[in-house]
């Protein structure tokens, strides 16, 4: 579904890299390595050079918001550009069905964003990324400011959009994660990819 | 009521005033003394230097002379715009934008003026061109810099938020639609706040130039209100046109944020 080609930017070599309906890639290194400014340039979020496909189109013929639509990055660091959370969501009713399977309660749409603990802050940008429902998801440490319980629910969501036929590019850090979703590991070292041991 | 001609004696007589300056600076140790005679001596310098080539520039009444003066004028207004950013786009547009940006929004708005409104014969005459576009210019540098400032600050204060819309899908408009409306607010609220001010706290310095000169005081409003309507116009667009074109160098075709198109003034 999604194909690399030789894709690269400053800080990350040349690589390639096939994504299939419903698989999950894990995507681990060190800090430092680039694994974020990969997950970025598949986004087009910075310049870069190479070619990628999503079923046969190629991403110059696609305006890039279409793009990023289809191919959501979600930061680590996730970003609010109102005070209140409700704002970052454009369907209310699709995002208060969402919440209570991420373990927020429906009214979390009407708290301020400066109230949000770190954990709740990055469940509502998954939330924002999921609810787009994009062919490929590109999950830069989406689970590691929550706890365990958090976590597995986190994670059955996931594998519900993998079951759909969406895809998962994930970034983690710990190797059981990497086991329980991803099909297949890689190893990012600066800035080379490598195919990592399962 | 007529104009009353100076001096050079009363000049001078005036000018005695700095000495209480001098005195102040150095029994208070406030160690202005060097600076300030060095600022009054090179205001007196350029002064008498303008009033030399407003001479020629008056006698010699040629479009091509007034046109070279105004250009001059907008290159330094756009040093100073420059001069006043903390943060700066890399290479040309550091200096281009609010250049551009000001030579446009001068030339429509003097233009504007000179032809459809005050109509001095001839239309390019340096005595009503070169007041006219240094007052608009003096007010929309100000506009400009506070605009512009605001913008690239802005884009690297809230660059979290921006990527994050972009990485949801949103164009770069909407993505930026926030730092460009701060920007334009700062760059417009000083002309609203002297409209609200003048002719309460203060009397403009053009009108109270036309006052010395014997203008009767209705003549010297309708031309006041003339020339804050025009600055106005000419903030506007200024800041309209840097804050706009700002924002699109600082983004991409490809909706992408390119804080890589600033130069890095923080490094060290």
């Amino acid at each position: 579904m999604l194909s690399i080609r030789q894709l690269s930017r400053p800080g990350v070599a040349p690589f390639d890299l096939d994504l299939g309906d419903g698989e999950c890639v894990a995507l681990s290194g060190p800090s430092g390595a680039g694994k974020t400014l990969l997950l970025r340039a598949i986004a087009d979020l910075d310049p870069n050079r190479g070619e990628i496909g999503l079923d046969g189109v190629p991403r110059e013929s696609i305006p890039a918001p279409q793009w990023r639509r289809k191919v959501t990055y979600l930061p680590a660091e996730p970003g609010w550009w109102a005070d209140g959370v409700g704002a970052h969501f454009p369907d209310h009713q699709a995002a208060a069905a969402l919440l209570p399977a991420l373990g927020l309660p429906p009214e979390a749409l009407s708290w301020p964003v400066s109230r949000l603990s770190t954990g709740e802050r990055q469940r509502l940008a998954l939330a924002r990324v999921l609810l787009l429902s994009p062919r490929v998801m590109l999950l830069d440490e989406p689970t590691s400011a929550l706890d365990s319980e958090t976590t597995v629910r986190v994670e059955a969501i996931l594998k519900e959009h993998l079951a759909g036929g969406a895809a998962i590019l994930l970034v983690t850090h710990t190797p059981e994660q990497a086991g329980r979703l991803g099909q297949r590991c890689l190893m990012i070292d600066r800035g080379r990819v490598s195919e990592g041991r399962p | 009521m007529s104009f009353i001609s100076l001096s050079y004696l009363d000049v001078a007589i005036s000018a005695v005033l700095l000495i209480v300056n001098a005195a102040l600076s150095v029994a208070l140790r406030l160690d202005l003394a060097r600076r300030m005679s060095i600022a009054a001596a090179r205001m007196v310098v350029q002064l008498v230097l303008m009033g030399w080539v407003l001479i020629v520039l008056f006698e010699q009444a040629s479009p091509f002379l007034t046109t070279a003066a105004a250009l001059i004028m907008v290159l330094f207004a756009g040093r100073e715009v420059m001069a006043r950013q903390k943060r700066r786009l890399a290479g040309w547009w550091a200096y281009g934008l609010g250049t551009t940006a000001m030579l446009f929004a001068g030339t429509v708005v003097t233009v504007f003026a000179l032809t459809t409104q005050i109509r001095p014969e001839p239309w390019y005459d340096a005595r009503v061109a070169l007041p006219l576009m240094g007052m608009i210019l003096g007010n929309t540098m100000t506009g400009v810099a506070l605009g512009v400032d605001r913008l690239l600050t802005g884009a690297v204060d809230a660059r979290v938020s921006i990527e994050a819309r972009l990485a949801l899908g949103h164009d770069r408009a909407e993505a930026m639609g926030g730092i460009v409306r701060e920007a334009l607010r700062t760059g417009l609220v000083p002309t609203v706040n002297s409209m609200s001010a003048i002719g309460i706290v203060f009397i403009p310095g053009m009108m109270t130039g036309q006052l010395l000169a014997g203008i009767a005081p209705m003549e010297a409003v309708k031309y006041q209100l003339l020339i804050m309507f025009l600055i106005a116009g000419g903030t506007a667009f200024g800041v309209l046109g840097a804050v706009l074109i700002g924002s699109r160098r600082l983004s991409d075709a490809r909706h992408r944020l390119r804080l890589d198109r600033l130069s890095d003034l923080d490094a060290g």
